[in-house]
């Protein structure tokens, strides 16, 4: 009886996730253009998805944004971590509690800021696309910097020594010995810089240029419109991605399994 | 000559904090409190009191951010629980299941939800509140599930046991072991849920509620070019988080005292 109370919980949790999803995955696979009218099987809407211009960009330059932004983070949080994690007491402490703000902050706010900053303060033009990629990133390093710091902190801080003891420079033994050991927390911040930019709708839109649309802007402009072609079509995006989220997911398992089995 | 030092490294992004996250949050407060002219001025932040429009706004976001972080809790703690200490072997690849819609756009996902609901109730006008509370527990809920399970799975199951041993029934093992000894996990739950829920406005956008949160505030002073007011908006949010943050941070450090 308990064991079906437990199957019950999360049967109906995960049929509150994925029902929703799952639907509109079905769906995309008809010409129905609402759902609860079903109609033949087609795959117009992936047709539109993959030709039509606005669509087509505005992926693109979604993908384009969050590998920018995610190097961009991954290069300035990997840096600070380090430089941080050896550096004195105090100006660590001071370096972790403003790498907190933007964490903590309403992502509304720090979108808004840094436009107030840089386009209404510094006049800088939106179109160069600057505000955007610093506010992004302003988002996303303190991420990679929480995921890089708990590998150098479990790093035998002996090998660092050993490596200058036997010639290295300490530029040497930094790219030799300290970045290979902490490379999981730099590709684990790379993807969730990635994810964060990709999600991300408030910081675009304050600082984004007034042309370019990332996913979300694109999907919350396209609710309000009546197009229904463009709407069917974004049903075909979100089924598009949730089966990737699925793949990638399933071989980070596998991955992390395998690692499990070595250890 | 120029000597390398592990130390410098934290330079680029020292530079990086002050000017792009400390600086623009400074300059938000300096127009929050000054007049378009630039003079000095209370104005923006008499205005946001004096005006029944605001107030409400601000209350409604409080009410809405406190439903939904409930719910939330409501709905995830007992998955959480069942997931670390229930019968399900494979733990960790299952709570990869929970989790997973986190990484699906969040406007799509509100979208799904949305064409759902019109197909349940007709018109999404009629029960806006309820609508919005619905699309904001299905964007949230993974993040809350998250660092319960976390906390959970760290728990010793000998406490559990010590708490049958002695004659706990499963109720009183509940509140008395489980639930305090989970606090840490309760409250980053509740910091990753209610801030969201008191900003993110375009789920209400979406499911066209009518009614403002203090994120849209921010927003449709945005669109009408109105940088000082939505700057006293942002000031007012900063100091509203800035306070969770202390209450939230001082909380969880007494659950951990408790623990150890």
């Amino acid at each position: 009886m308990r064991k079906f109370g437990q199957h019950f919980i999360i049967i109906f949790v995960l049929a509150f996730l994925y029902l929703p999803i799952l639907i509109l995955t079905f769906y995309s696979f008809t010409s129905s253009t609402i759902i609860g009218s079903v109609r033949g099987f087609s795959l117009d809407n992936y047709v539109t998805l993959f030709t039509e211009e606005a669509l087509l960009s505005m992926m693109i330059g979604t993908v384009i944004l969050a590998i920018t932004v995610a190097c961009l983070s991954v290069l300035l949080g990997t840096t600070g971590a380090i430089g941080a994690f050896y550096s004195k007491k105090k100006s660590r402490v001071a370096l972790e509690l403003a790498n907190e703000i933007p964490i903590v902050n309403a992502d509304v706010v720090t979108g808004f800021s840094v436009c107030i900053l840089l386009i209404v303060l510094f006049n800088m033009n939106k179109e160069t696309y600057i505000p955007l990629v610093i506010a992004q990133t302003a988002l996303c390093v303190p991420f990679v910097y929480l995921s890089v710091t708990p590998r150098l902190k479990s790093m035998d801080p002996a090998l660092y020594e050993a490596a200058l003891d036997l010639g290295c420079s300490p530029a040497q033994a930094l790219r030799k010995v300290v970045i290979p050991q902490i490379v999981p927390g730099i590709v684990s911040g790379f993807m969730t810089a990635i994810t964060l930019s990709l999600d991300d709708y408030f910081i675009a839109t304050y600082t984004k240029p007034a042309t370019f649309d990332t996913i979300s802007t694109y999907v919350v402009n396209a609710t309000r419109g009546s197009q229904t072609k463009i709407k069917t079509a974004l049903w075909a995006l979100s089924a598009l991605l949730f089966v990737a989220v699925v793949i990638a997911v399933v071989i980070m398992n596998i991955n992390s399994e395998k690692e499990k089995e070595k250890a | 000559m120029f000597k390398f030092d592990r130390k410098q490294l934290a330079i680029p992004y020292a530079i990086f904090l002050v000017l792009f996250v400390i600086l623009p949050l400074l300059v938000v407060i300096y127009y929050g409190f000054t007049d378009a002219d630039g003079h000095l001025s209370f104005d923006n932040l008499v205005f946001f009191f004096s005006s029944s429009k605001t107030i409400g706004t601000l209350l409604y976001s409080l009410v809405i951010a406190v439903v939904v972080t409930v719910i939330c809790l409501l709905m995830a703690y007992p998955v959480a629980l069942i997931l670390a200490k229930g019968v399900y072997s494979r733990k960790h690849s299952f709570l990869m299941v929970f989790v997973l819609p986190m990484w699906i756009n969040f406007t799509l996902r509100i979208t799904a939800l949305k064409e759902i609901l019109t197909l349940l109730e007709g018109n999404l006008a009629y029960h806006q509140f309820a609508n919005t509370i619905i699309c904001m527990v299905y964007d949230f809920l993974p993040f809350m599930i998250m660092p319960l399970f976390n906390s959970l799975t760290k728990l010793d199951d000998s406490m559990i046991e010590a708490g049958r041993d002695l004659g706990a029934t499963s109720f009183q093992t509940l509140i008395k072991i489980i639930l305090p000894l989970s606090v840490p996990g309760i409250i980053s739950g509740i910091t990753m849920v209610f801030l969201p829920a008191m900003t993110n406005y375009v789920v209400l956008d979406m499911v066209y509620n009518s009614t403002y949160i203090m994120g849209s505030l921010i927003g449709s002073y945005f669109s009408s070019y109105d940088w000082n007011n939505g700057s006293i908006i942002s000031a007012i949010l900063l100091i509203l988080i800035g306070l969770f943050t202390i209450i939230t941070n001082r909380l969880a450090g007494d659950g951990e005292r408790r623990v150890s």
